[in-house]
């Protein structure tokens, strides 16, 4: 017969949660702190290579959500298509990445930011200038490993100390 | 043996006259005033405390954007629940809905009028103040059970039924536990027991205020006996129909009720108002605040317990351990010597832990395994 069940686990549970009193709490305070994605982040937004993509429309054949348009006209002198418009409707887009893996010429990639509510729905219309990659507009390492190693490494809740800010 | 009231009291500030501030009716509404005052105040303090309490508990941080450390936080949310739409079910039986919110909050509220703030300063020096605590906080019941019942939703009436149950389970361990000390101070009057407590009734009566505790945090429905609000299983139990006021209304009344078993439990065991130095007032909340840190620590901690377990807790464990309790102490009160009060405490304590550890053994489920 064990000397036990006689509120001993309650005390143990009081004693846990006593000690969770005198921890740094984990909480991330949003707007304030921010943690570090995944490298291999699927952001809210795409990025698109103007001077890579052929025009081969693949990405947007493989979109389940009709999501690209692509405008195209032939260049008979440099015996190639062009892009004429190239519009991404991200209110449509469910940032599933099989245009991105579907694209031959790592010309289309997804975008590593996430914060990109808008008040007006013509404003997540993104078409050809827009979606060329910039400072503000990093690539995400979905799809590409190389890519990813250029990237910070992910931070957890536990190591958010390190963060700064 | 009955212990003298003032003998030995390290207090040393005056006793209010009976009818302080002047006459019968200056008295009444300097009181309602401050009971008022007091309890709307400490349930927004309390709710802060336990929203941030429990955040620190469970290594969060709680509310903390509205006002320095998320001190507005309770008024944001009382600002929020008056704006709401006040929506009553088509079918809801229209009078009874009304009248529920009131129904549980007036009673409880009522229980302030005997609690001592300070020596004689109470609405109503009740030379039957126990007794009326507990006839008055059981209508509270009634209020609950019927905003179940008028609400014409099977949650409701499920969660009115469940609190139904567990008061009328409850009320026999915490009138039990009650009457120990009752028998120790020899008075009913909420007054009289705190003059009685040279040594805090906690040490002389650790086995009733352990059984008291537990009793009346199931009355009152804290987690972990909050099982008619269980939300996984009931929604939201008894208020699941109401909003706006009369929503706020029944959460005042959650607060206001654990804020009356803080103010309880610190008048009849851990010696009300008395303390060295501090005005009595404040000695008072202090108490009062150290209690119900106790009621959020447990609430972060346990689990909701199942209502078969609650049950078989109140009839398996508190009653036979409060009847127990009453013979002990009734045979102490008769038998002790009045001199060698001190040498009750370790008897005292050491009985309980007896009791609780044989008693502990007959409430296995399922024989010992934790599997069912
Ligand atoms: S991420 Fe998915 S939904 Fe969005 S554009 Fe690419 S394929 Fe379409
Ligand atoms: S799949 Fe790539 S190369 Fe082809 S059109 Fe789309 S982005 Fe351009």
């Amino acid at each position: 017969m064990k000397f036990e069940h006689f509120g001993t686990g309650i005390i143990k549970g009081l004693a846990v949660t006593l000690r969770h009193l005198f921890r740094k709490p984990i909480t991330t305070q949003y707007p304030e702190q921010k943690l570090t994605t995944s490298r291999r982040a699927r952001g809210n937004e795409l990025v698109w290579d103007i001077t890579k993509c052929t025009a081969c429309g693949t990405c947007a054949k493989a979109c389940p959500q009709g999501v690209i348009r692509i405008v195209t006209s032939a260049k008979p002198v440099e015996n190639r298509y062009v892009v004429e418009k190239f519009e991404v409707d991200t209110g449509y887009c469910i940032f599933c990445g099989l245009c991105v893996e579907a694209c031959p010429f790592q010309s289309l990639l997804m975008g590593y930011s996430y914060e990109r509510a808008k008040y007006r729905r013509h404003e997540v219309v993104h078409t050809n200038e827009m979606l060329l990659p910039s400072a503000k507009r990093p690539a995400s390492g979905y799809m590409y490993p190389k890519l990813a190693k250029a990237l910070p490494p992910q931070t957890l809740l536990i190591e958010r100390d390190e963060v700064k800010g | 043996m009955v212990l003298n009231p003032g003998l030995g009291m390290e207090y040393h500030w005056q006793a209010l006259p009976p009818d302080w501030p002047g006459n019968f009716w200056w008295h009444w509404l300097a009181f309602s005033v401050i009971i008022l005052a007091f309890v709307l105040g400490l349930v927004m303090g309390f709710i802060w405390l336990e929203r941030r309490g429990i955040g620190r508990f469970q290594i969060r941080l709680g509310p903390n954007r509205t006002g320095p450390f998320g001190l507005l936080q309770p008024i944001a949310d009382a600002v929020k629940v008056l704006l709401k739409e006040n929506i009553v079910p088509a079918a809801a039986d229209k009078i009874v809905h009304w009248l529920a919110p009131l129904v549980a909050f007036v009673p409880t509220l009522m229980i302030f009028a005997v609690v001592p703030f300070q020596d004689g300063a109470l609405l109503a020096d009740l030379n039957v103040g126990v007794l009326y605590i507990v006839a008055i906080s059981s209508i509270s019941t009634v209020g609950i059970f019927m905003a179940g019942w008028s609400s014409s939703n099977k949650y409701s009436l499920l969660a009115a039924m469940r609190d139904v149950a567990t008061v009328v389970s409850y009320e026999i361990p915490v009138v039990l536990s009650l009457a120990g000390v009752v028998l120790l101070a020899g008075s009913l009057s909420l007054n009289q027991i705190v003059m009685a407590q040279d040594i805090p009734f906690i040490l002389l009566q650790p086995l009733a205020f352990l059984l008291f505790f537990i009793a009346a945090s199931a009355e009152i429905n804290r987690t972990p006996f909050d099982l008619l609000e269980a939300d996984s299983e009931l929604v939201a139990g008894f208020h699941i129909e109401y909003s706006g006021m009369k929503f706020a209304l029944f959460y005042l009344t959650e607060y206001a009720e654990a804020l009356a078993v803080s103010a309880i439990i610190a008048t009849l065991f851990l010696g009300g108002w008395r303390g060295p130095v501090l005005p009595p007032w404040l000695w008072f909340v202090g108490k009062v605040v150290a209690v119900f840190s106790v009621m959020f620590w447990i609430r972060s901690t346990l689990p909701r317990v199942r209502i078969d377990q609650l049950m078989a807790l109140a009839w398996k464990f508190l009653l036979p351990l409060a009847l127990i309790n009453l013979v002990v102490t009734a045979v102490q009160v008769l038998a002790w010597p009045e001199a060698s009060l001190w040498a009750m405490v370790p008897v005292n304590v050491a009985i309980m832990a007896a009791l609780v550890v044989t008693w502990s053994r007959l409430l296995k489920l399922g024989g010992g395994r934790v599997e069912v």
